[in-house]
């Protein structure tokens, strides 16, 4: 008998697919979350338009949230980490939360190594923003990956840049003549050896899912459209005008991404989604994207 | 050709149609109810049944999965899928199809750092023992009289099959090991006949 292993650690993050992932900062949120029909939940101690708009250093969330969320439901939970924090990413595993988010969205810890996720029975999620980056989170051994997106800005701008750029750069690779491949290796900073694996399966060897913008239920259909296997939805849900109707709009949306009928019908009684911010407003440095490489 | 429909909410859906075709059969995706009349058998794949459970309402696919259910037609449950079909989950007032007669128990090996993988012997498929992958996964608790156990870990029920309906607690699909798939094709060729 054997536990983390890659099928067990990768199967459980295909088990997610056609879902979606919601935030949640409390047992009853958690609740409504999965009579939405999550497929999962994120706990956190503020969602990221939060953290955006409070500042200061963002950490692992408080523990005790985390073991509320989880006693409240059934459906597995997941919990932020700081990038490259070692021990808040052990603390979290021992406490049983069923994946860990390596995220861009908290402080990073380590702005030059990400944490070796092979080493851990827990399985990861990561963001990637290009497929270099996507297989520098495999090589590290996360077991699911999701776009960065701009996170807390409740524009989907960001996430679609970046599935649209991964999955253009894996048809490429799929294209590649063998001995080409090597230099794509060099040029995106990936191994040769996960590109060809790539270029033999046709598609990534993890799920991928949207992340980072995705504020309403049409932003989560586009995503499933562009590719992406599944959608976690952060301050979206929370901080529209009806979390309850919203939550189950966009789970909707998600499984019919192309009955438009359906997302007409699921997206009219909604009230007003979260509101937007325009990236160019926000600086470099405050463009959780650029957190991780 | 044998058709088999793989429930497709959510979940291992794609991985199921692979291990279909790998056994010879013709794959369809069942996103609404009308398309349950053009296939000899289903699976209800893994994925989270709460959520498979709130789609199936939504969609009002409860009914027309009972009535495929009462044709006579096969279904396969895997993981999720064997608690849509459990006539009894413990601890909760009501099943979801209710239709095969095992008590299940939702995540009763632990949480996702506790799922596994095991080698099982299961009865009616012959050669090397079969590697099994179980996700935070369900067990049968207890089958009833006509319910035939098929194989078990630990003691525990992880495979059995009831008449027409196949349930496992494991993850099949997501694995090279197309033998069960092949089972359950064979179960949907010739219904009748126990294999």
């Amino acid at each position: 008998m054997n536990t983390g292993t890659d099928r067990v650690k990768r199967g459980m993050a295909e088990m997610q697919k056609g879902g979606v992932i919601m935030d949640v900062v409390n047992a009853e949120q958690a609740k409504l979350a999965e009579a939405a029909g999550a497929v999962a939940v994120m706990a956190l101690e503020r969602v990221p338009s939060d953290i955006r708009k409070e500042g200061g250093v963002a950490r692992m969330a408080d523990l005790r949230i985390v073991e509320e969320v989880m006693s409240a439901v059934s459906i597995p939970v997941m919990a932020k980490a700081r990038i490259g924090h070692i021990t808040e990413a052990r603390v979290l595993e021992s406490m049983g939360v069923d994946y860990i988010d390596e995220s861009e969205v908290l402080t990073p810890a380590d702005e030059e190594y990400h944490l070796m996720k092979s080493d851990f029975t827990v399985p990861f999620v990561c963001g990637c923003r290009d497929l270099g980056e996507a297989a520098r989170r495999i090589g590290e051994g996360t077991s699911m990956l999701r776009t960065k997106g701009e996170p807390g800005t409740g524009n989907i701008v960001e996430a679609v840049r970046h599935m649209r750029k991964v999955n253009g750069q894996i048809r490429k690779v799929v294209n590649m003549s063998k001995d080409e491949l090597m230099t794509e290796a060099k040029l995106l900073g990936a191994s040769f050896d996960l590109l060809l694996e790539i270029k033999e399966l046709g598609r990534l060897p993890v799920v991928n899912f949207a992340a980072g913008g995705v504020a309403t239920p049409a932003d989560a259909a586009l995503m499933m459209e562009l590719g992406a296997d599944g959608v976690f939805v952060g301050s979206g849900i929370f901080k529209s005008d009806n979390p309850e109707k919203f939550a189950r709009a966009i789970v909707e949306a998600t499984t019919h991404y192309q009955d438009y009928e359906l997302i007409a019908k699921v997206s009219k009684e909604l009230g007003t989604a979260m509101k937007g911010m325009e990236i160019s407003s926000l600086s470099l440095e405050d463009r959780m994207q650029e957190r991780g490489w | 050709m044998t058709t088999i429909g793989v429930l497709g909410l959510q979940g291992a859906v794609r991985e199921h149609v692979r291990s279909i075709e790998a056994g010879g059969a013709k794959a369809v995706v069942v996103k609404k109810a009308e398309q349950l009349t053009n296939i000899d058998g289903l699976i209800l794949p893994g994925g989270e049944s709460t959520t498979m459970r709130r789609l199936i309402d939504v969609y009002g696919l409860m009914e027309p999965l009972r009535a495929f259910a009462a044709s006579g037609k096969p279904m396969f449950g895997t993981c999720a899928g064997l608690i849509l079909l459990a006539g009894e989950i413990a601890g909760y007032d009501e099943p979801h199809l209710g239709v095969m007669d095992v008590v299940v128990e939702r995540n009763s090996f632990g949480r996702q750092k506790e799922s596994f993988e095991a080698d099982l012997m299961i009865t009616g498929i012959e050669g090397d023992p079969y590697t099994a992958v179980f996700i935070r996964a369900p067990h049968i608790v207890s089958a009833g009289p006509d319910t035939q156990v098929l194989a078990t870990h630990n003691d525990r029920i992880v495979l059995a099959r009831h008449g027409q309906f196949l349930g496992c607690s494991f993850h099949p699909e997501l694995t090279e090991d197309h033998r069960l798939t092949e089972y359950f094709i064979k179960m949907v060729e010739s219904p009748a006949v126990v294999i």
